[in-house]
Formats: C-alpha cells, sequence, structure tokens
C-alpha cells in the first residue's frame, strides 16, 4: 500500500502545527520517502522522543503503510541537533 | 508479546554489548536500512550480534513493542535502545555515535 506527499503532511501538520515539513519522493513510487520536519515540538528533546512523536502523528502508518520513509527531525529556533 | 519472546530479547540485549535487531543477516543483509546501520557498525569495527528478524515472526513483532518503535532496524549499545537507521546514520554523521561507543568503554576504529 502506497501513500502520497500530502497525506503524510496533512497528518504531520494536524499533530505538528508550527511545523516545516519538506518532503521528496525518493525513487517516484509512491513507496520511498524522505521527510525533514522542522518543528519547536522537538526543542529539548532526545532523537528517539522526537522521532516518536513524528511516528505519533503518522498514527501507526510507519511500519505499514509506509515502509520507506526516512526521517530527519530538526529544532525550531534552536541548533540542528 | 508472550514471554517466550521479551526473554530472548532481553537475553541478547543482555549478552550483546553492541546488538543489532535486523532484516537479513550480517553477512546477507534483505534491507537496505538494515545494511545501512550494518554498514557503519562495519566501518567502525565494532564487535556486534545481528539478529535476523525475519526467521521469527513473533521476534519480528516483539522488538517492535519492546522498543517501543515501530520500524526494524534497531540498535541497542549496552541494554540501551539507540535508534533507527535515521538516528544511527545521524549520529554517526555528527560524531555522536563514536562518543556514545567511547563513553561506554566499547572499542571500535576512530
Amino acid at each position: 500500500m502506497t501513500m502520497d506527499i500530502k497525506e503524510i503532511e496533512k497528518l504531520i501538520k494536524e499533530s505538528l502545527p508550527d511545523s516545516l515539513i519538506e518532503i521528496q519522493d525518493l525513487a517516484g513510487d509512491g513507496n520511498h520517502y524522505s521527510a525533514t520536519i522542522t518543528s519547536s515540538a522537538f526543542n529539548g528533546k532526545s532523537k528517539i522522543e522526537q522521532h516518536k512523536i513524528v511516528y505519533a502523528a503518522l498514527k501507526g502508518k510507519m511500519g505499514n503503510e509506509l515502509h520507506a520513509l526516512s526521517i530527519k527531525t530538526k529544532e525550531k529556533n534552536g541548533s540542528e541537533n | 508479546m508472550d514471554q517466550k519472546t521479551k526473554e530472548l530479547i532481553e537475553n541478547e540485549v543482555g549478552n550483546n554489548e553492541v546488538c543489532l535487531f535486523m532484516k537479513g543477516t550480517p553477512d546477507a543483509p534483505e534491507c537496505g536500512f538494515s545494511m545501512a546501520v550494518l554498514n557503519i557498525l562495519k566501518i567502525l569495527e565494532v564487535k556486534f550480534k545481528g539478529i535476523n528478524v525475519l526467521e521469527n515472526n513473533e521476534l519480528r513483532q516483539g522488538i517492535k513493542e519492546y522498543s517501543e518503535w515501530p520500524t526494524i532496524p534497531q540498535l541497542y549499545i549496552k541494554k540501551e535502545f539507540v535508534g533507527g537507521c535515521d538516528i544511527v546514520k545521524e549520529m554517526y554523521e555528527n560524531g555522536e555515535l563514536k562518543k556514545i561507543l567511547k563513553n561506554k568503554n566499547l572499542s571500535f576504529k576512530d
């Protein structure tokens, strides 16, 4: 099963309204995506916690419909760390 | 997750300082994300055990529950969940992975 970019963006925006999202369809097959998400919700959190926030926003789709989504999270108004 | 699966995970994590739950084996990875983490461990010459979740469906589901993480691969260093492919890659690139290995007294190629 595949998901389109708009759907992924919409789910993330719903949970993280202040987020800036950049998504690339890596293979053009609607199945391999790379997303860079910048949000203040990540500030002060560990990478694992940040990714868990994104997984929660995707409501269980990660690892199912979304097999190959590579995620990069960045804090807003903070360091990129 | 059943008790047997939980014990299996606890044993692997407890008995191996560096432990990678992956798809395929270290000699024959069956997924690009698993291969990416594998390559990092190989470049760093870290001693690790690779556990093929494709051989055991209970384990494949159980490890996701155990780590509260929906994807595989998953890397554990000294019983601590470090992350999946994206995080491990990022930590390798920014030097944090080496820092963890050093802090935990594990040998690797600097």
